[in-house]
């Protein structure tokens, strides 16, 4: 594996390898405080969050407006927000080029919602949402390589090529579903798992507001709540389904409180830091016993529901405009650290400039990859032994022999 | 925006020398002389004479010869658009037909008929499948668009344990035959596991239910209206594939074209081919390579087109005349209407068959995205099929 950390300080190469190595959760960036010359990173940084971040329903608790929270975490929740950021824009590009075929979803303006939820999370933790899906995948441990491969169909892609863009997969992480809302009863189902196994985890089931309206949706609302399964329903709230509108879509818009009988909670989706605090407090509530939450992250999103959708058919460019000045999960992110003197803006800078070397080298090694070995098309039908003797093909002549 | 003008395309890869490839090749390039595609096509009906020629449409050019080209999602919308001028109790709905849809099949029935009566849905494919029923009760013509046929699976008990036995356990007291649901299917060259599938076979083992589904523009208009206006359910698979591949000179009058009757689109004496939707164009260039490279060979070629309850007598008829059958079809072998129509055949022609029926299917796999040309029945499959029923 090629280190990509190259900085001007002569001992990072080393450093790189002990410092990621040590880390509980691989990293699939380069170490990000190389490039501040804050000292003690390991420090505190109090920060309050504004009074309007989170709103709550059918519950007293809500969760507390300080943080302490370390400069190291915060550097690398800004360095996995701008990778994430490059990644998805350097699919877009790969999709124009036809790179990439099929379908294709970006988060751009979304990254608040993984980052500061992968930040607020244990490893026993189950994450599952739609399609999506690769800034999750990302921060789940997912190598950009294997992410563009994956995008492209190649061989070394995290589902072996076979997946695509909507059925990523990494551990704790359960896709990466094209089915909409399909995923939500199963991560109530993941759900129960960890509360018949006695662990002390939660499952965050992921959907949109358009997925909000599916009637399996309340199916596993129900269940949820009547065998008090430490599952927090995510509501990711990016105001269009395809290119509806939330309001021409939903009778309810409060998707946070569509639980009914279920607790609630909406968090400003935009900040990762709120993000991360509502998914600790999620997390703390449901694991207790409390049984089930529903949690509306509200976001934005700036391309299209997918490549195939320019994105500005259903709304004005003004207000992609708007958001992007104003609510940008990045520069939101930024402008804490600068406040907080984590790190000035040049620093910041060279994070970002580090971060698009990383993904151009890994769309380098993509593209210079193959397209997945013949065999794959009939491995992983079934579980291996198990399948039938031959599987048979398009005409009588063709068929597979597994023994 | 392709950077390379499709003109431009077309002539480079004609220069471009043929590559050894281990599948069967895409339709760029013209193998053994056949230009294989739905652009090339003989099955389509470019010229107005070509178009009204046809029997089923003979009692039309009488009152109103006029035609007009179009592709298929514009003889979609043209069928939807008369069916609600002429039937005031039609409604069309699903996910985002209002601004026209994703496939732009439903365009300007919204401005044209109304808010009232061209509308959206949330995205809840058992909710639309369940109201749509519930208005085809009450005597509502009510067409429905699932906006993929992959996800017509949430509807699935829906359809099959409502509208299919809604006449029969109520003793003909109320029934759903109003209800029209179609949803576009079939592979589309980069649809992978969830924009791809063909599930015609799902609902074909339901009674009460019928399929239809269409090769091409004329044939989508006529038959869609007749669908509208069956007092059945019917369920409409329209391949997408060719929404704007295929364009035909389409007549502008009100038509229909029967349902449950094949059409048999080449006479041939030596061996019989059927199909339905888009594997026909497939199916054209694969005999045409077998009757260049099998020189005396005539193969006759049937379209299903109604796929419950489909045509039994035309292709018995066929098969009683040549003795050999070749079915295709995109779904997986097992269980796909090509397992039903051979047992039938079998029991019906079997000591007039000559050689076993030939199914060329796709593989008994997840319909895949980086394999898909591997997956495909594509033409050297069934040419190959034609040659080994023929040879027996």
């Amino acid at each position: 594996m090629i280190s990509f950390c190259t900085t001007t300080k002569t001992t990072t190469n080393l450093l790189c390898g002990i410092i990621s190595s040590a880390s509980k959760r691989a990293f699939s960036t380069s170490v990000p405080w190389q490039f501040t010359s804050t000292q003690n990173i390991k420090d505190n940084v109090h920060i309050t969050l504004p009074e309007d971040s989170f709103r709550m329903f059918k519950l007293d608790q809500s969760p507390d407006l300080n943080i302490d929270i370390s400069k190291e975490q915060l550097l690398d929740m800004y360095t996995k927000m701008t990778t994430m950021r490059r990644m998805e824009m350097t699919a877009d590009g790969m999709y124009k080029a036809k790179k990439i075929r099929g379908f294709c979803h970006l988060c751009t303006g979304q990254e608040a919602v993984s980052v500061g939820m992968y930040a607020a999370i244990e490893e026993d933790d189950n994450v599952i949402t739609a399609y999506r899906c690769h800034g999750f995948t990302y921060v789940h441990g997912g190598t950009i390589t294997s992410i563009l491969e994956e995008l492209m169909g190649k061989r070394n892609g995290i589902s072996k090529g076979k997946g695509g863009s909507m059925h990523m997969f990494a551990k704790s992480f359960f896709g990466g579903n094209g089915i909409v809302g399909a995923q939500v009863p199963l991560g109530t189902g993941i759900a129960f798992t960890q509360k018949y196994l006695g662990l002390p985890a939660a499952t965050f089931a992921l959907y949109g507001d358009g997925a909000s309206n599916q009637g399996q949706v309340f199916e596993a609302f129900n269940m949820a709540a009547l065998w008090k399964l430490p599952c927090v329903f995510v509501c990711e709230n990016n105001k269009y389904g395809m290119g509806t509108s939330d309001k021409r879509s939903s009778a309810s818009t409060e998707y946070y409180t569509r639980g009914d009988y279920i607790p609630g909670i909406q968090v400003d989706g935009m900040s990762a830091l709120a993000v991360y605090r509502a998914c600790q407090f999620a997390k703390e509530y449901t694991v207790s016993g409390n049984g089930p939450l529903v949690m509306e992250c509200r976001t934005y999103r700036y391309g299209g529901h997918s490549m195939s959708d320019p994105g500005t058919t259903y709304r004005t460019r003004e207000e992609i405009q708007q958001v992007r000045s104003s609510a940008d999960p990045l520069m939101g992110m930024k402008e804490l650290l600068i406040q907080h003197d984590v790190a000035t803006e040049a620093e910041l800078k060279a994070i970002d400039k580090e971060a698009r070397k990383m993904v151009d080298q890994a769309e380098k090694e993509a593209e210079a990859s193959s397209d997945p070995d013949m065999s794959e098309f009939w491995t992983d039908i079934y579980v291996e032994g198990s399948e039938p003797n031959v599987i048979r093909g398009r005409i009588p002549s063709e068929s597979h022999h597994y023994r | 925006m392709s950077i390379i003008s499709k003109v431009a395309r077309r002539s480079i890869s004609i220069r471009v020398s043929q590559q050894k490839r281990g599948y069967a090749a895409g339709t760029a390039q013209p193998q053994d002389g056949i230009q294989q595609g739905v652009a090339y096509s003989h099955l389509l009906k470019r010229g107005p004479e070509d178009a009204l020629r046809n029997p089923e449409l003979a009692h039309i050019s009488a009152v109103n010869g006029e035609t007009t080209k179009m592709n298929l999602f514009q003889a979609v919308n043209d069928a939807m658009s008369i069916a609600l001028a002429t039937d005031d109790n039609a409604v069309v709905f699903g996910e985002d037909v209002s601004f026209g849809g994703v496939f732009r099949a439903t365009t300007g029935l919204a401005e044209k008929f109304g808010k009232d009566r061209v509308f959206n849905t949330p995205l809840t494919e058992q909710g639309i499948a369940g109201f749509a029923i519930g208005m085809a009760a009450v005597g509502h013509t009510a067409i429905a668009e699932i906006q993929f046929a992959d996800y017509i699976f949430p509807a699935f008990d829906q359809l099959v344990n409502e509208a299919a036995k809604y006449r029969y356990r109520s003793g003909n007291q109320f029934n759903v035959g109003g209800l029209t649901v179609r949803a576009p299917c079939s592979a589309v060259g980069h649809g992978g596991h969830y924009h791809s599938q063909s599930p015609e076979a799902f609902f074909a083992h339901c009674p009460g239910l019928k399929i239809v589904s269409p090769r091409s523009p004329i044939q989508a208009k006529g038959l869609l209206l007749a669908s509208i206006r069956d007092r059945n359910p019917v369920i409409f698979f329209e391949p997408k594939n060719l929404y704007r591949a295929a364009v035909e000179e389409v007549p502008v009058a009100d038509y229909e074209l029967p349902l449950g009757k094949a059409e048999v689109l080449k006479k041939g004496s030596d061996v019989t081919i059927v199909g339905y939707g888009a594997q026909m164009y497939t199916l054209e260039n694969a005999i045409q390579l077998a009757e260049k490279k099998m020189p005396g060979l005539s193969c006759e070629l049937i379209d299903l087109r109604t796929i419950v309850p489909w045509d039994v007598d035309t292709v018995v008829e066929s098969v009683n005349k040549t003795g050999r059958l070749v079915i295709a079809h995109e779904a997986p072998k097992s269980s796909g209407m090509g397992a039903e129509i051979a047992s039938t055949i079998m029991e019906r022609c079997f000591l007039r068959l000559e050689a076993p029926i030939q199914r060329v299917c796709g593989w008994d796999t997840p319909f895949p995205l980086i394999f898909e040309k591997f997956y495909m029945p594509s033409m050297i499959r069934c040419f190959d099929a034609i040659k080994t029923s023929v040879n027996y």
